[in-house]
């Protein structure tokens, strides 16, 4: 197989597993086949699941695919759920548009702008830097909009939207309430939405990986000097890596939010950014099928963790450090080959072990 | 004018405790070039110790905070053994999220250990305030401990890392982890040494902190660690005058915008001067500019 025809058949296996899962999830849910039946709780988790997967392919984007740590992805999910809920929220009561899938699209396409101009915005100042100063600008970014957002009110009078900061007090019905965050959210989020925005993600990502841009800005991530030099541009394209991230981003908040009836700014912290960031790094850093797969399976361990309650942080915090140092440890690492040698029944070499 | 200086005091005070905060960070980040997340929490087992010591064990307020310090130290030692030191050679970002699983890890463990209920803390100095300008200027004893602690800290680190043997051996491996090893310099107890001193001064910081601002809970440590790092990177991080100078501005700044530009907007104008800065000088105010080489 060449590498191009390589490249086809993975992507195909992303979209492939996730359509599956998808029909698996959905036959669950109807309920059709005796015996296989989706518990309550899993149930009320499926959007969150699709949500988190699109942001942690997205931040796999910049962590990834361009190189750079950043701390705020939380940001700008946090700006794609608020607009996202005023303009649902906007059009319900002022236009009195019943269609829901129509206005979650709106919505959620606005969220991708609101969350991409932020991008943009965040971007200029951020891509100047480098490395771990990089890394704590986006993360004081992140802050920034958590504190400035939990001082803006937003409401709708008639078919106006009322703006104020900082004034708790304005005519008309609450779409935004600072530190309330989104009230009275009509809850239009579906699962099949979920799985559309998922499959749009993978599109939008895993074309630009494969594309020229994509492969300029993996060039820029190797060797920033060696692409300046054969004359790429380096802030086109590490900016074209961080907006088409936040636009996802973004549009992941605004199904995030509208599944909740009410969403606090408080929600958005550091910690999110770290969950989402701990999505990407414990999937594997630029493998965006490991990505869905940690985002997955570590949005359902802490609810079947559920009843071991006080416990199960602390479980997912030990899950946390002993992934990390079993991947990445050499002498750890070298046992594990030594233990998957034996398993295979052949004698396994020392240099095998130093691979992994 | 007497405001603006009450202000001040409580800025440098709550500014002397971040940059408490932020040598542990620095330090660090210069000899094992990673970001320790789980700073911030040993901050808070440190202060729960201390807590116990006083409320429960009913020591003094000077062996509270010694047998901290030491509890702390030996914390410090045995995350770096366990978690930091299997991964020397792995990427920054997988020690990173270490650190973050570690930092879970301290906050979880203290939740189940002393609840989540937050617990009032006892002021470690039992003083009055000092009270100035006619008793107009109101300077409480832990705005003066804390400020003198900072500075007692600030020298002696100094002396050590420039005339003790081990404090050069810190630069050195700093500087050159191989070139140390060639020289005969053990670079395990070197690092574990830093581990210690940073964790030692986090217990002082946790003390300091909660005896400022007492409610202590299991998230205590987590935004002054990040504001700490935060004045780490502000001032240079690497450099020990540039994390004193980071965290004193720090602590100013985010003062004085709570009182005279918006309460809730204090945080993001903290984070907002240290993007500017950071643009201004992308190192950090004292931070060595590394040129680098193709």
């Amino acid at each position: 197989m060449t590498r191009k025809q390589k490249m086809l058949m993975s992507n195909l296996i992303t979209y492939g597993m996730v359509t599956i899962a998808f029909i698996v999830c959905q036959l669950a849910l109807s309920g059709s086949i005796d015996g296989f039946k989706m518990s309550r709780s899993l149930k009320g988790q499926l959007v969150p699941i699709c949500a988190w997967i699109v942001m942690a392919v997205s931040l796999n984007l910049v962590v990834g695919v361009s190189g750079e740590l950043s701390l705020g992805h939380a940001g700008f999910m946090s700006v794609g759920t608020f607009s996202g809920a005023v303009v649902s929220g906007w059009l319900l009561n002022a236009f009195q548009m019943e269609n829901e899938p129509v206005r979650l699209l709106i919505a959620m396409i606005v969220a991708g702008v609101c969350a991409g101009v932020a991008g943009v915005l965040i971007g200029i100042p951020v891509l100047r830097l480098r490395g771990d100063y990089l890394a704590i600008v986006t993360l004081a970014f992140g802050e920034i909009i958590r504190n400035v957002l939990n001082c803006v009110y937003i409401n709708v009078d008639g078919k106006k939207l009322i703006f104020g900061f900082n004034t708790p007090t304005l005519p008309g019905k609450a779409l935004l309430a600072g530190p309330q965050g989104a009230v009275g959210v009509d809850k239009i989020s579906t699962f099949v939405m979920g799985f559309v925005l998922i499959m749009f993600t993978l599109v939008v990502v895993l074309n630009l990986i494969n594309s020229r841009s994509g492969r300029a800005i993996m060039a820029i991530r190797d060797s920033r000097i060696a692409a300046e030099s054969v004359g790429l541009n380096v802030t086109k394209y590490k900016m074209m890596a961080f907006v088409t991230s936040a636009v996802l981003a973004g549009m992941a908040g605004a199904l995030y939010g509208l599944n909740y009836s009410t969403v606090a700014a408080s929600k958005f912290k550091f910690d999110t950014s770290i969950l989402v960031l701990v999505f990407v790094v414990l999937g594997g850093i630029g493998n965006i099928r490991g990505s869905i797969i940690a985002a997955t399976l570590l949005t359902i361990l802490p609810e079947m963790l559920r009843a071991f309650s006080n416990y199960r942080m602390l479980v997912y915090a030990v899950v946390l450090i002993v992934v990390m140092l079993t991947t990445n440890s050499p002498f750890l690492a070298g046992k594990l080959a030594t233990v998957k040698g034996i398993l295979k029944g052949r004698k396994n070499t020392g240099k095998e072990g130093d691979a992994v | 004018m007497i405001q603006f200086l009450s202000y001040l005091c409580n800025g440098i005070s709550l500014g002397s405790v971040y940059a408490i905060i932020a040598l542990g960070y620095t330090m660090v980040y210069g000899i094992a070039k990673m970001l320790n997340f789980a700073h911030g929490d040993v901050i808070m087992i440190g202060a729960y110790i201390a807590f116990c010591a006083m409320q429960y064990w009913g020591f003094p307020p000077v062996i509270s905070v010694i047998a901290a310090m030491v509890v702390c130290t030996a914390l410090g030692v045995i995350i770096e053994r366990l978690a930091y030191k299997p991964l020397r050679k792995a990427t920054s970002l997988a020690v990173l999220i270490t650190a973050i699983g570690m930092s879970y890890l301290l906050q979880n463990v203290a939740l189940l250990v002393w609840g989540a209920n937050p617990k009032s803390f006892p002021s470690v100095v039992g003083l009055g305030a000092l009270s100035m300008l006619n008793g107009q200027l109101i300077i409480t004893s832990e705005t003066i401990v804390t400020i003198t602690a900072c500075v007692v800290i600030m020298i002696v680190l100094t002396l050590f890392t420039s005339k003790t043997k081990m404090g050069k051996a810190m630069r050195v491996v700093s500087e050159d982890k191989g070139a140390a090893e060639l020289m005969g310099i053990n670079v395990n107890a070197t690092i574990s040494l830093t581990f210690a001193i940073g964790s030692a001064l986090a217990a002082v910081a946790g003390v300091l902190l909660c005896s400022a601002y007492p409610t202590l809970q299991p998230t205590t440590g987590a935004m002054p660690g990040i504001k700490a790092f935060t004045a780490a990177v502000f001032g240079g991080i690497g450099s020990i005058p540039g994390a004193m100078l980071g965290g004193i501005l720090l602590g100013v700044i985010e003062i004085l915008g709570k009182a005279y530009v918006s309460m809730e907007l204090g945080d993001a104008f903290v984070f907002a001067v240290l993007i500017v800065v950071l643009l201004v000088k992308p190192t950090g105010l004292l931070g060595k500019t590394i040129h680098e080489k193709v």
